[in-house]
């Protein structure tokens, strides 16, 4: 038995996940980008991977993908170690990088054929997958354009054509829709969801888009600092999230007693200042503080300049495990500050 | 072999698609050619030289009438007359003229009575082509003039006779060679080592890098490409550069194979010892930066404008390990003296040599990951 098919024969036990990440660690010198993440990703599934900026979503992409060697854990995707047998997870795994990376000189076709070619698919085979796949993202009728004529939002869909070439069993996407207009990020998600139901695909997708992954994924990891914050499908996220909705209340005048006083009405779980006079408030009954908001204003002769009551969102769930801190702020904290002149 | 081939194909369609690369690799040393090749390939025309005579005797005559025949045949000078030594030395200095003859006084009776006649000649040689110039025509004339009038009938001085083996070579010509290589080194350094890092910056290599492609294959797939396309860089101007300066070897079957051999080696040469250096870059302002110093290194003590053995040792020792060196040796003995696959045996030895070992040494560096 070959090492790959031992590889194989060792996972299947039992049902074996699409990918299955266990306690996978990366290390840069002494700065830890992942720190022990544990997930698993079934087959047909689509798993969305969020988190803020340098939270190690791509490092985590890059290391399934076998582009980035694992510093410990294990990571398997398709049934094969990553780190034992890289080549045959090569093999199942199409990866749609967060860059365009498509060749502008070359046509469309043209940069799905040398793809094809990468993965070994034969001429005619890759004839009939040139062709399927740019049905799939419906760039037929350019197949003989220059890439660099095509729009930001064709260039995307030619990138996923691109990571479907081969007929691979599993596709990671690292920022998909990053840099496109509202009306190109529908298509191309009402793509990615045709693909799944055609193909049976199993997606790994990473986004910084809350609508995108609460409208794609069928489960959602958060990771923040390196670490998984939080699992599960959107629904349960959310309901994981102190307070069902969230009220927003504009005051005309700002008072330094607002959040206090809005803490204090029944069922409140958190406030949040946005600016000034104007309120973010999660609450377990949004109808029943709405009518407290309203009294209380009255009470105290203030003017509501608008109110709304919404359900929970992914932002919500997002802000909530990751705080509202910027990460960029981080790095600020380094920067190099002019020092005073003499006498200034 | 499938996945190399893919690589080399994108690598060259994009080549074809957007002629810049062969148009940029070829204009420096097309502009080089052109420029220097006339420039410095010209004789010294029209140069001012003052006649200070003091002596007006009939053999001051002789050399002012030398002076004259020199003015309206090869041209070299032109005669001022001038009546102050000073001044003549003054307008020297200050450039008005290139050079002063001072014939002193009594210049014909010393020549008469063989008593050591002398013959002043002052030359600005701050201007190292014009003084050596006016030096070796006066020289000559001099020496024309001290041959005796009827020959003896034993000749008992010696005699050095040349025999140049080959047709005039034009510094055009003798340009050529170091433009070729040029041409060669240019498309390297553009198609092998800038575009090779802009492609790793803008994560075109995380693409391949995520499909089945062996590092041999990625590795030799852009190596071939980069070769091929310094090839066709170095043909062009070996066609285009023989015709502007007027060698026909192009139209030689066996010289146009040698030369063609002796490309390829140098492309592989050169592309190995590019690959090897930007291996492990990532910065696409390095290879820029590398450009121009790379260019002074290795260009100029091959040999190509300079001869080599007037070099100091240490710049020497540059030239020995210098792949450029051994291409403009093959190419200025192919296109100058038609030596034949044996005079250039040396040479190909040496680049094939350097290109396959650079490329050994580059493949175990490159890496397979991020």
């Amino acid at each position: 038995m070959t090492n790959t098919a031992t590889n194989r024969a060792a996972t299947q036990a039992g049902p074996v996940p699409a990918i299955a990440v266990e306690n996978i660690v990366k290390r840069y010198g002494a700065f830890e980008a992942v720190k022990g993440v544990s997930f698993s990703v079934a087959d047909g599934e689509i798993f969305g991977l969020l988190g803020p900026n340098g939270a190690g979503k791509s490092t985590l992409i890059r290391m399934m993908t076998t582009l980035v060697p694992i510093t410990g854990g294990r990571a398997m995707v398709g049934g094969y170690n990553v780190a034992d047998n890289p080549d045959a997870v090569r093999r199942i795994i199409g990866v749609i990088p967060q860059a365009l990376t498509s060749d502008q000189d070359l046509t469309v076709e043209e940069n799905l054929s040398i793809y094809a070619k990468l993965y070994g698919v034969g001429k005619v085979q890759r004839e009939k997958n040139i062709l399927e796949v740019l049905e799939a993202v419906d760039l037929v009728k350019w197949r003989g354009a220059q890439t660099k004529t095509l729009s930001g939002g064709m260039r995307r869909r030619l990138e996923i054509a691109r990571g479907l070439v081969h007929d691979p069993k599993i596709f990671f996407l690292d920022e998909p829709t990053t840099g496109l207009d509202p009306v190109s990020r529908i298509a191309v998600w009402e793509m990615l969801d045709n693909l799944r139901k055609t193909r049976s695909l199993t997606m790994l997708i990473t986004t910084h888009y809350m609508e995108e992954a609460d409208k794609l994924c069928d489960r959602i990891a958060i990771v923040d600092h390196g670490k998984l914050v939080a699992l599960g499908t959107p629904l349960e996220l959310k309901q994981s999230v102190p307070g069902a909705n969230v009220v927003e209340v504009h005051f005309d005048r700002e008072t330094d007693k607002w959040k206090e006083r809005l803490e204090g009405l029944e069922g409140v779980t958190s406030v949040q200042a946005e600016s000034a006079g104007f309120y973010r408030v999660l609450t377990s009954s949004g109808s029943k503080t709405t009518m407290q908001l309203v009294e209380l204003a009255t009470k105290l002769g203030e003017t509501l300049t608008s109110l709304s009551v919404q359900n929970t969102t992914l932002d919500d769930v997002f802000v909530h495990y990751t705080g509202r801190q910027l990460r960029d702020e981080q790095v600020k904290a380094f920067a190099f500050v002019m020092p005073e002149r003499p006498g200034a | 072999m499938n996945r190399m081939l893919a690589i080399f194909e994108r690598e060259m369609r994009k080549f074809f698609r957007s002629p810049v690369l062969m148009i940029m690799s070829m204009m420096l040393p097309l502009v080089q050619l052109i420029i220097l090749g006339n420039a410095y390939g010209g004789k010294i025309r029209g140069a001012k030289v003052a006649i200070v005579d003091y002596d007006h005797g009939p053999q001051a005559v002789k050399i002012r009438e030398a002076c004259d025949a020199v003015a309206v045949n090869i041209a070299t000078f032109t005669t001022v007359n001038y009546t102050d030594e000073l001044l003549a030395r003054n307008d020297v200095r200050t450039g008005k003229i290139d050079g002063a003859i001072i014939i002193p006084a009594q210049y014909s009776r010393r020549v008469y009575a063989q008593d050591a006649p002398k013959l002043g000649l002052v030359v600005d040689n701050s201007d190292q082509f014009t003084s050596s110039s006016i030096e070796s025509e006066i020289q000559s004339l001099v020496t024309a003039l001290n041959a005796p009038v009827i020959e003896p009938r034993v000749i008992t001085s010696i005699a050095l006779q040349f025999v140049e083996l080959y047709p005039y070579v034009s510094y055009m010509k003798f340009l050529l060679a170091g433009s070729v290589s040029l041409a060669m080194y240019i498309s390297v350094m553009i198609g092998g080592g800038m575009l090779y890092i802009d492609d790793k910056a803008r994560g075109v290599h995380e693409g391949y890098l995520v499909t089945p492609i062996t590092k041999l294959e990625l590795v030799m797939g852009l190596n071939l490409a980069g070769a091929v396309k310094a090839v066709l860089s170095g043909i062009c101007l070996t066609v285009i550069g023989s015709l502007m300066a007027g060698l026909g070897t192009i139209f030689h079957p066996m010289q146009l194979l040698e030369l063609l051999t002796l490309i390829v080696g140098t492309s592989i040469a050169f592309n190995g010892m590019m690959f090897l250096m930007m291996v492990r870059v990532d910065d696409p302002l390095v290879p820029r930066a590398m450009f121009g110093v790379l260019n002074t290194l290795l260009f100029f003590p091959s040999g190509a404008v300079y001869p080599v053995s007037a070099f100091p040792k240490w710049l020497q020792a540059i030239a020995v390990v210098d792949p450029f060196t051994y291409c403009i040796h093959g190419l200025k003995a192919i296109l100058l003296k038609d030596g034949g696959f044996v005079s250039i045996q040396g040479d190909l030895l040496f680049l094939f040599t350097f290109g396959i070992g650079t490329l050994l040494i580059a493949t175990p560096l490159f890496k397979r990951t991020l």
